[in-house]
């Protein structure tokens, strides 16, 4: 049976493709009224899993200062980590670049004569973009994860990074495997999809010469991947190949197993509202001599791609603390309106905001931080306490200003400078440093207001045209003091 | 350079401030909640696991193959995959248990088999966690890892003496980081997926169902 379905290129096309996407998810009834019931869903079940603000608190402090600690020695802890693995039998690969990461796996897959590669939950593999460099390679790269085994069958890309194809509804999934799967007819019963699934995909994992997952933690203390899921795919991907590929960002090390627990009870309550996972498994090396079953050989793949320059800004560094949980796009009032396929990055919302453009540069993503209300909902339930509201408004600013002395350039430094914006903002603190120019400017302005074009570019689209007042502050309270 | 030595490089020209560890802070957090009675652990973890649609069975220890037979005849298993040479699996051997099977060679030869013709695992476990209704799997060479995953159903023996109240006590009572197997599990009923319009559906790739036989002492049944 097969089930293999090219996956898209992403094509980002900065500034006015997002916002036509925007704007026609937001025209769209439909999908607008679906994904704002999922977030209501999502947030209300979180909001569940912390009755007592003051533990959530003290929970969030915790787990921050693992996060900050953990960072704060992140190449020692790398070190660590590596050295612990080998000792286990973990083969450890380094990859600066996307390029190099799908190389590193490309080799392996080769040297096992790879047909088939099995994929549980990896967002570092989407956004490498593994299954287009494998698909290139002629090597079938299935996704197991429900979700995206439903948005790959559709040719689509995930549009959440725990919930994948949040934006389908069972009947267009329904259509989609009567249409995609040999053998099945419609049917708009879960269960019955679920099982339909089940099935084509426990032949894969049986096949597959090869299984990858991503990484939720890595320990350096005792060189241990651990890895949170429902589904049991993850458990698929990582037990039944004779290979198992790891991929993963370098800054998920933590130093010790104990550390883990704050941030996996913390993960998985942002997340979904659950107290826990279904499974959570904790890898520490391939099948040994005399086990029966696991696989014969075992790797990690740690990927830089962009969190070095992260890493080298104390206030950009916070960044990093991000345990991939996705309760701020759950709360964000621009992801729940337009949902993730129009940010045009593997991660959207407002940690996809953050972390983009140290991965893609601010070239393709500087209108990205702008399209937020900097209402704070994200930086308030993020468990990990990343300021990301903060966060927003400081790439606002690299992105239409030089490197600050003393500062190395950002990929794509002041790429949405525009003459226009640097010549209004001139034109204004010229203005407003001359009391008796600007006395002059507002004497006009307010006598010839009825000469206020009534369409003014973006702004009029959606909103009543801008027009000054009839008297300027300086006259009305020169008209109180006559009055006295 | 290599990518490795790229990396490093960027990394330590960070300047970065040395932050306290947070062990004590940890240690600290879990002493501070309220914590479950000894005496009421086991009940706490039933009830939990139950919420999470795992069927709870609570048996004196020395019933507990009663029990299985039990279970096994009720669901008509015809398939019981078994660990021979773990302690439960010589308690079986003999036992009269209907359809048992043993783990007893690698998995290389016959991964179809187990995938297709297999209907139901019994395993051991190393103990619970109440605070979540969780299950601590730790497979090894008796004991196999695709165990506790490929099979339909899933029966786990857990004894109600090894129930600890949080994931934390349990790492650091058993001391795993001196000694983790390559494979250690937390389980937490049986497998499950909410990705189709968050519709909760059970038996997504792993068990569809979860047993548990809470082992107990003759008269706390």
């Amino acid at each position: 049976m097969s089930t293999q379905q090219t996956t898209h290129h992403i094509q980002f096309v900065p500034g006015s493709e997002f916002k036509r996407r925007a704007a026609g998810i937001v025209a769209d009834p439909f999908l607008k009224k679906s994904f704002r019931g999922a977030m209501d869903f999502l947030m209300m079940k979180r909001a569940a899993q912390f009755p007592d603000p003051e533990l959530l608190e003290r929970q969030r402090d915790l787990a921050e200062h693992i996060r900050r600690y953990s960072l704060s020695k992140l190449p020692q802890l790398l070190e660590q980590l590596e050295s612990n693995l080998k000792k286990n039998g973990v083969q450890v690969h380094w990859a600066e670049t996307p390029d190099e990461a799908n190389a590193i796996i490309l080799d392996i897959c080769r040297r096992h004569d790879t047909k088939l590669m099995v994929k549980g939950k990896s967002m570092v593999s989407e956004e490498v973009e593994l299954n287009h460099a494998m698909d290139a390679a002629g090597i079938e790269a299935l996704e197991s994860d429900m979700g995206e085994y439903i948005v790959q069958l559709a040719g689509e890309k995930p549009s959440h990074i725990i919930m994948p194809a949040i934006h389908k509804t069972k009947q267009q999934i329904a259509e989609l495997f009567a249409e995609k799967v040999p053998g099945v007819s419609y049917t708009e019963d879960v269960d019955a999809l679920i099982q339909i699934g089940r099935d084509v995909l426990r032949k894969k994992f049986m096949e597959a010469e090869v299984g990858l997952s991503g990484v939720n933690f890595a320990v350096a203390e005792t060189g241990t991947l651990c890895l949170v899921e429902n589904e049991g795919n993850g458990r698929m991907c990582t037990t039944v190949p004779d290979v198992h590929i790891a991929i993963t960002g370098i800054e998920k090390v933590v130093e010790k197993l104990e550390h883990v627990v704050p941030l996996y009870g913390l993960l998985t309550r942002s997340a979904t509202g659950q107290a826990i996972t279904t499974y959570f498994n904790v890898i520490t090396g391939p099948r040994k001599d005399g086990e029966k079953d696991g696989p014969k050989e075992m790797h990690l793949v740690l990927v830089d791609n962009g969190r070095t320059q992260a890493f080298a800004d104390e206030q950009l560094r916070q960044t990093l603390q991000c345990i991939r949980c996705g309760a701020c796009m759950n709360h964000c009032p621009v992801y729940t309106r337009i949902g993730g396929h129009a940010y045009g990055t593997t991660y959207p919302g407002p940690i996809g905001k953050i972390v983009s453009p140290h991965m893609m540069g601010l070239g393709a993503t500087h209108v990205l931080p702008g399209a937020s209300t900097l209402c704070g909902a994200c930086g308030e339930v993020c468990p990990v306490k990343i300021p990301i509201p903060d966060l927003l408004i400081r790439l606002r600013e690299e992105a239409t200003h030089e490197a600050k002395p003393g500062h190395a350039p950002m990929f794509g430094q002041g790429a949405g400078k525009t003459s226009f914006a640097s010549f209004a903002f001139k034109g204004f603190a010229f203005l407003y440093s001359r009391p008796a120019l600007y006395r002059l400017f507002t004497w006009a302005a307010t006598r010839f207001r009825f000469l206020t074009p009534a369409n003014q570019a973006g702004w009029t689209k959606t909103r009543t045209p801008l027009t000054p007042a009839k008297k300027s502050l300086r006259d009305l309270l020169a008209e109180r003091g006559k009055r006295g | 350079m290599s990518a490795r030595e790229n990396i490093f490089r960027k990394l330590r020209a960070a300047s970065t401030t040395p932050l306290p560890a947070p062990d004590s802070a940890i240690t600290a957090h879990y002493a501070s909640l309220p914590r479950t009675a000894k005496a009421d652990l086991a009940r706490e973890f039933a009830e939990k696991i139950t919420a999470w649609h795992a069927e709870v069975h609570a048996v004196p220890r020395s019933a507990w193959v009663a029990k299985l037979k039990e279970v096994v005849a009720a669901k008509g298993i015809a398939t019981l995959l078994y660990a021979p040479t773990t302690a439960h699996g010589k308690v079986l051997e003999g036992a009269g248990v209907q359809g048992l099977k043993p783990y007893d060679k690698p998995i290389d030869g016959w991964k179809q088999e187990l995938f297709e013709n297999v209907d139901a695992a019994i395993t051991g476990t190393r103990g619970a966690i109440a605070e979540t209704g969780t299950m601590i799997v730790w497979p090894d060479a008796d004991e196999p890892r695709l165990m506790s995953l490929v099979p339909p159903i899933h029966i786990a023996l857990v004894d109600a003496d090894t129930v600890v109240p949080t994931l934390y006590d349990a790492i650091t009572q058993q001391g795993w980081s001196r000694g983790l197997p390559t494979n250690a599990l937390l389980i937490t009923g049986p497998s499950k997926t909410a990705d189709i319009q968050q519709t909760l559906a059970y038996g997504a790739h792993g068990p569809k169902e979860l047993v548990v036989l809470l082992l107990t002492g003759e008269d706390a049944q």
